[in-house]
């Protein structure tokens, strides 16, 4: 690329800096024993309400966002603002279950999700596919943090020649691996206060500067092609992107709590009404995410795919590009730095929970239920730590040697895997009434569906749905949960009838405050 | 007191009041529009971002309504 940015590189590197030493500090902030896993996997229950904001913020809006839905507002329009009305109708679907899994969870000391299943259901088979799902479907959204990482650094005119120019990128990740296994989810919490100011900052100064530079936001507009300014509207017979659009918003809304790393952060919380709370503010994040996706429109107006000292970003990292470019375009070098930090450690922030979740999920759900049933609580920890090392090389290993199209395609899966334990979490802390097995075969179906949908649709979310003569193009996820709950409600009287079903481990008092 | 604190986590009506944000979000043909503009924004845009305001006003609604 064009030469080193340097005064936005140093900026970078202060605050990349600042946020390590953050990291490793935070092993004595609200101190507690790390070598218990819900200490170091869980902050040791004790995130109030604010904290609880910003570890969540930091779990809901990540780097990868911040990079990806502007990139897709440049590159196909309207259709990337679905991620506003899905940023609404996540907090009342936070609201409802989520205190009640909260409750139980702190009263059973159950850490993950696959923790809850097995002690309400019975059935550590469940329990497993719960824990794998989740384990499968973070991976490469951990690996798609670091493209967002990766397109910053690339963008402040840090290269090299193979894969010396990933240099970057590994010592970030080094720096990452150590704060995450010496402070446990303490560190990503402080960083996480320090990421969302930045974040903040960069939106605000953005949003109110660029319209003035480019003389207001009818300008901006009338500069969208008329193509991409509104969805199409929808030929004969079909509902078109109408009902995609409409079922990825309520299959994402409801798949996104399911993430290991959100549950992570709902349960780190210290009461249930932290979290009920959070879901009242947490609204505020959201806007922030429009005004981002603007952005994109804010990169097509002013044109910086057209410049040509730009062309070579473009053709590095694609549409990803279209934000930083529009940075490097709009503002001074200095000020390049503090965004282009804020999207760094926005990418390590959630990267650090969702390595913490998976490490939590293979801790209890898989080692110590099939391998070593009674590890010592030192023994449970260090094996947690371990894991989140594995987990976050995994990634790194992925990004590197793997066409980043794969970790995209990888991704949009997961949200189709993710949702089939729906059923099981979601539903599970209002009622009993599902067979364990039945759960297990309705998660079958739905994951064996997904996979099928994802691929005949050509490695697309977007499975088109044929109804007689009527075409209702829709999220896989959406469809494949229903096929999932209706496999569920029809096998339970089944299953039941032929073995009667386990034990709860937990009474109706545990979900209620 | 003591029995409002065993209701919660229960059923409450004011849950309810949760459902219209899906209800005014869900189609996206009701919104998929220009006119009627405002400061230069087309409508799919700011009621989309309108109703991120309304949609805190009413959980927080629902907060403080259910909580004693």
């Amino acid at each position: 690329m064009a030469e080193v940015n340097w005064t936005a590189l140093i900026i970078f590197v202060v605050l990349f800096a600042f946020i390590t030493w953050l990291g490793f500090a935070a092993a004595h902030w609200r101190k507690g024993d790390l070598d218990l896993l819900h200490e170091w996997g869980l902050g040791g229950r004790r995130f109030g309400t604010l904290i609880t904001w910003f570890l969540v913020g930091g779990d809901v809006y990540t780097a990868y966002t911040f990079v990806a839905v502007p990139a897709l507002a440049f590159g196909a329009g309207a259709v990337a603002f679905f991620a506003v009305p899905y940023a609404i109708l996540i907090y009342p679907i936070l609201f409802l279950p989520f205190p009640r899994l909260w409750r139980v969870c702190h009263k059973r000391q159950y850490i993950t999700a696959g923790d809850f299943v097995r002690g309400r259901f019975g059935n550590r088979w469940l329990a497993l596919a719960i824990a794998a799902t989740g384990i499968v479907a973070t991976m490469p959204y951990i690996a798609l943090q670091l493209v967002g990482l990766q397109v910053v650094i690339g963008a402040m005119g840090v290269s090299g020649a193979g894969y010396s120019g990933d240099l970057p990128l590994i010592i970030a990740f080094i720096i990452l691996a150590a704060f995450t296994y010496s402070s446990g989810l303490r560190a990503p919490a402080s960083i996480a206060i320090v990421k969302d100011l930045l974040i903040y900052v960069t939106a605000f100064v953005a949003v109110i500067a660029i319209p003035i530079q480019m003389g207001g936001f009818g300008k901006i507009f009338a500069a969208v092609p008329p193509a991409k300014l509104l969805l199409a509207v929808p030929g004969p017979h079909t509902t078109g992107v109408y009902s995609y659009y409409a079922t990825l918003v309520l299959g994402s809304a409801f798949a996104l709590f399911l993430y290991p790393h959100c549950v992570t952060g709902i349960l780190a919380a210290s009461s249930a009404r932290a979290v009920r709370r959070n879901a009242a503010m947490l609204p505020g994040y959201t806007f922030m995410l429009g005004l981002l996706a603007l952005m994109g429109f804010f990169a097509l107006a002013t044109g910086v795919h057209l410049l040509p000292e730009f062309a070579e970003g473009f053709k590095s990292f694609g549409n990803n590009f279209a934000v930083p470019a529009l940075f490097l375009h709009s503002f001074p070098s200095w000020f390049v730095g503090v965004a282009f930090a804020a999207i760094g450690i926005g990418a390590l922030v959630p990267a650090a929970i969702m390595s913490i979740a998976a490490a939590n999920l293979y801790t209890r759900n898989i080692h110590r239920e099939f391998i070593n049933p009674n590890p010592t609580d030192k023994q449970e920890a260090q094996m947690a730590k371990w894991v989140s090392l594995v987990v976050k090389l995994g990634a790194l290993v992925f990004i590197i040697f793997v066409p980043t199209q794969f970790a995209i395609y990888l991704q949009l899966l997961g949200g189709i895997l993710i949702i089939q334990t729906l059923p099981s979490v979601m539903l599970g802390v209002y009622t009993r009434w599902f067979n364990d097995w039945a759960l297990l075969m309705g998660w079958l179906a739905g994951t064996a569906v997904g996979c099928w949908m994802f691929a005949a649709a050509n490695l697309s979310p977007n499975y088109p749905l044929h109804i007689a003569g009527y075409t209702i193009p829709g999220y896989a996820a959406l469809y494949t949960v229903i096929l999932n709950l209706i496999v569920v409600v029809v096998l339970t009287p089944m299953f039941n009838a032929m073995g009667g079903k386990q034990a709860d481990a937990t009474i109706a008092a545990d979900y209620l405050a | 007191m003591n029995q409002r604190s065993e209701r919660r986590g229960g059923w409450s009506w004011w849950y309810l009041l949760l459902l219209v944000q899906f209800v005014f979000l869900f189609w996206p043909a009701y919104y998929n529009t220009v006119e009627p503009s405002w400061i230069g924004i087309p409508f799919f845009y700011w009621y989309q971002m309108l109703w991120v305001i309304i949609s805190a006003i009413l959980i927080a609604i629902v907060y403080f309504m259910t909580e004693d």
